[in-house]
C-alpha cells in the first residue's frame, strides 16, 4: 500500500517535470522565424473544420434541450418569458464553452494523442529529429496553435447553434417569433460575459492541444501505447478543462461579479 | 584518412542490465564498416547513440571531430544534416505522399525554398534508388523493398557524409535483400559517405563490408575484413558465417 502511495507520488512529480520540460520546448520554439505555416493552416483544417459538424449540433442540441427542460420550471412562476435570457446567459457563460471543449477533447486530444503516439512508435519521429528536423516546432508547436485559435471559434458557432436551438425549442412548446426571442436572449447579455468566457476558450484550446502533443510524444514502444496516449490525452484533457473552468469562474466571481 | 566517427569507451545500461559494456569504435571516410551480433546484443543502440538519439552513461562519441554529446541543440542540427539513419522499418512519414517525404527535410532542415530544385533533388534520388515510379504514392502503398529504398532515398536526398544503416534487409525477400545489399554499395560509390551497417544478413555484410566488427556480450570481440574472419578457428566468430 505505501510502496504503491510512494510509486504513484513519484510518477506524479516526474509527469509534472516532464510535462514542464516539454512546455519549455513548446514556448522555446514558438517564435522562431522558419514556422510552420502551411501545416499550421492543414491543422487548423483538422482540428476545426473536422470537428464543426458534431460541434454544431451539440451546440443545437443543447440550447433545444436547456430550452425544454427549464421551460415547465419556469412557467410555474410565470416566468417562461425569461428562458431566452436564461438560455442565453447559461450557454454564452458556462455551458457552451465547456461541454463544447469538452467535446473537442474527446475528438481532437485523441486524434492527436494517437497520430502522435503512432509517429513515436513507429521512429517517424526520431527520424525527423535526427534529420535535424525540430519534430517539437513541426509537429507540436503547430497543432497546439491550431487547437488554441480553433477552439474559441468552435465555442462561438456552438454558441449560436445553441440560440437556434432555443428558439427552435421555444417554438416547440409554444410560439414566439424570432425578431423577440433574440432581442429577449440579447437583452441581458453584456459585454462582461463574452470576455471571461471567450479567454477561457483560449485557455482549454490550449490545454486540449498541449495534453495531445504531450501524451504523444511520451507514448512509450509498442502499438498498446498508442491507445494508452489516445485514451488518457482525453481523459487528462477533459480533467484540466474542469479544473480551468473551476479557476476561471472563481477569478471571474472576484473580478467582474462582484 | 581522417576518422570521421570516434566512439571510446562507450557504455549504457536500460533498466540496471548493462547493454554497451565499454564499446571502442573508429571509422575512416569513405569506409563501410558492418556491426554483427547476436539480437539484443546493443548493436542498434550503438548507432542510436552515435546519432545522439539516445545519451550513453559514460564514454565519448566524436563525430566529424565533434563530441556529438556535448553539443548544443543549434550546433547538433547542424551536424545531424551531414548524417543519415536508415531504420529497421524505413520510419516513413506515413500522412505524407512520397514526393513529400523527400521535399520535407530539403525544406525543413536545408531550408530549399526553390521548387524545381526540390523536384530535381527528389527525383534524382528516386532514380538512385530505382523508384522513380513512385513518386505520388503514399508510404501505405509501397511494398516492404520500396519501403527500404524509399527510407534510404530520404536519407540521401540531403546529401549526408556518414550514413547509419540499422538492419537494412530485415524482414525481406533474399532477392530484395540482396537488391538492397547492391543498392547501399552503389550509394557508396556514387556518394562517397562513410557507412555503419548494422545487420544479421551475412550476403549483405559480404556485398557491404570493407570491415566487419563483431559484437558479444556488450563488446567487439572481432575485427576484421569477411574474408578473414569468415576462416577464423574461433568456434563464435565463426558460427555467425555458417548460413
Amino acid at each position: 500500500m505505501l510502496s504503491s502511495l510512494t510509486r504513484s507520488t513519484r510518477q506524479f512529480f516526474e509527469d509534472t517535470g516532464s510535462a514542464i520540460f516539454f512546455f519549455r520546448s513548446f514556448s522555446r520554439n514558438i517564435f522562431r522565424s522558419d514556422f510552420y505555416w502551411g501545416e499550421f493552416i492543414r491543422q487548423c483544417y483538422l482540428a476545426g473544420v473536422r470537428s464543426l459538424s458534431i460541434v454544431l449540433l451539440t451546440g443545437f442540441v443543447l440550447g433545444f434541450v436547456l430550452t425544454l427542460q427549464s421551460l415547465p420550471t419556469l412557467k410555474q412562476f410565470g416566468a417562461e418569458s425569461f428562458v431566452p435570457d436564461m438560455v442565453a446567459i447559461s450557454v454564452i457563460r458556462e455551458i457552451g464553452p465547456v461541454i463544447t471543449s469538452l467535446i473537442c477533447a474527446g475528438k481532437i486530444a485523441s486524434g492527436i494523442g494517437a497520430e502522435l503516439g503512432s509517429m513515436k512508435v513507429t521512429e517517424q519521429v526520431a527520424a525527423m529529429e535526427v534529420s535535424g528536423a525540430n519534430p517539437i516546432q513541426y509537429l507540436a508547436v503547430t497543432r497546439i496553435l491550431a487547437c488554441t485559435f480553433m477552439v474559441p471559434l468552435l465555442v462561438l458557432f456552438s454558441d449560436i447553434m445553441s440560440f437556434l436551438g432555443g428558439f427552435a425549442g421555444i417554438n416547440v412548446a409554444g410560439e414566439m417569433t424570432a425578431v423577440m426571442y433574440f432581442n429577449k436572449s440579447f437583452a441581458n447579455l453584456v459585454f462582461s460575459d463574452f470576455v471571461p468566457a471567450f479567454i477561457k476558450t483560449i485557455a482549454f484550446g490550449f490545454s486540449i492541444g498541449f495534453i495531445g502533443c504531450y501524451k504523444g510524444f511520451n507514448a512509450s514502444r509498442g502499438t498498446e501505447s498508442v491507445g494508452i496516449a489516445a485514451n488518457s490525452a482525453v481523459v487528462a484533457a477533459c480533467v484540466s478543462i474542469i479544473i480551468i473552468d473551476a479557476l476561471a469562474v472563481q477569478i471571474t466571481s472576484l473580478f467582474i461579479y462582484n | 584518412m581522417e576518422n570521421v566517427i570516434e566512439v571510446r569507451g562507450l557504455t549504457k545500461s536500460f533498466n540496471g542490465k548493462e547493454v554497451l559494456k565499454g564499446i571502442d569504435l573508429s571509422v575512416k571516410r569513405g569506409e563501410n564498416v558492418v556491426v554483427l551480433g547476436r539480437s539484443g546484443e546493443g548493436k542498434s543502440v550503438t548507432i542510436q547513440c552515435i546519432a545522439a538519439l539516445l545519451t550513453p552513461d559514460s564514454g565519448t562519441v566524436k563525430v566529424l571531430g565533434q563530441d556529438i554529446h556535448s553539443l548544443g541543440e543549434e550546433a547538433l542540427k547542424d551536424l545531424r544534416k551531414k548524417m543519415g539513419f536508415l531504420f529497421q522499418q524505413a520510419a516513413l512519414y506515413d500522412s505524407m505522399s512520397v514526393r513529400e517525404n523527400l521535399s520535407f527535410p530539403l525544406k525543413a532542415v536545408l531550408k530549399i525554398k526553390d521548387p524545381a530544385e526540390i523536384k530535381m533533388r527528389s527525383e534524382e534520388v528516386l532514380e538512385a534508388v530505382g523508384l522513380q515510379d513512385a513518386i505520388d504514392k503514399m508510404p501505405s502503398e509501397l511494398s516492404g523493398g520500396q519501403r527500404k529504398r524509399m527510407g534510404l532515398a530520404r536519407t540521401l536526398v540531403v546529401n549526408p557524409e556518414i550514413i547509419l544503416y540499422d538492419e537494412p534487409t530485415t524482414g525481406l525477400d533474399t532477392i530484395t535483400s540482396q537488391e538492397i545489399s547492391h543498392l547501399i554499395m552503389d550509394v557508396q560509390k556514387r556518394y562517397k559517405a562513410t557507412a555503419i551497417i548494422i545487420t544479421h544478413d551475412m550476403h549483405c555484410a559480404k556485398v557491404t563490408a570493407d570491415r566487419i566488427l563483431i559484437m558479444n556480450d556488450g563488446k567487439y570481440i572481432a575485427e576484421d575484413s569477411y574474408e578473414a574472419l569468415e576462416n577464423s578457428p574461433d568456434k563464435l566468430i565463426n558460427s555467425f558465417f555458417k548460413f
